[in-house]
């Protein structure tokens, strides 16, 4: 399952409890304010890290790029743009928001 | 001294005394509309001459970070303005440090000058004003 968080780690638990609920064969994309929890250096960044280790996770770059972000991404964060999206929401047999 | 009748001042002195207004911006940039009709209020409110301050605390840090490059999202890149609100006399800036080291960010990340000050120093800050905007 390919699950999608859009809030930002620091003003909602959406991604925390999205990475508390992950099973085998999971991925993350990160969307919209939900790319502050790919950042570095910041109160999420080890919840994040240690989430990297079992599960790949993705990052929307044009949201990045939006918020002055782009150069302060996780290392091992994948970073995709709109049609990267569209391929995972294809590639994975279902999605899963976390709003 | 003015009449007040049916607690309608009838003649409101419009030069009246200069109040301290304090902004709090809390929210990140472009996920929500906080941060722009903030910026927009801010910039109407300067028009009446009155003592501004702001305040960014929380994820409201993230508003005037440099680099912001909002073209392939398709929507208004309003990080300059705050550069302008000086020409507004609107130089009291500040930010709360614990949010911004708790996202690993410096005084030089900001497109503006701002005052950093301690959560202790921004709730005194707040309990001085006579106007508090919440965004």
């Amino acid at each position: 399952m390919l699950h999608t968080v859009n809030k930002s780690p620091t003003e909602r638990n959406a991604l925390e409890s999205c990475l508390k609920h992950l099973t085998k064969g999971c991925a993350v994309l990160l969307i919209e304010d939900g790319v502050y929890g790919a950042l570095k250096g910041t109160v999420s960044t080890k919840m994040v890290e240690q989430a990297l280790k079992h599960h790949p996770i993705y990052a929307l770059y044009p949201d990045l790029e939006a918020r002055g972000m782009q150069d302060r991404v996780i290392d091992g964060i994948k970073l995709v743009d709109y049609s990267g999206f569209v391929d995972l929401a294809v590639e994975y047999p279902s999605v899963q928001s976390w709003l | 001294m003015t009449e007040v009748t049916g607690g309608i001042e009838m003649e409101e002195d419009t030069s009246g005394k200069i109040k301290k207004f304090l902004y709090i911006n809390r929210k990140a940039p472009y996920g929500t509309i906080y941060a722009l009709e903030s910026l927009e209020v801010v910039l109407i409110a300067a028009a009446f001459d009155q003592d501004v301050s702001l305040a960014f605390l929380d994820d409201g840090v993230y508003q005037i970070i440099k680099g912001q490059q909002t073209r392939t999202i398709d929507v208004k890149n309003f990080s300059p303005t705050y550069r302008a609100l000086e020409g507004y006399d609107i130089e009291k800036l500040y930010v709360e440090k614990e949010s911004m080291e708790a996202r690993g960010l410096k005084e030089e990340d900001f497109v503006v000058p701002v005052k950093v000050i301690n959560a202790k120093e921004m709730a005194d800050l707040m309990q001085s004003q006579d106007v508090v905007l919440s965004f």
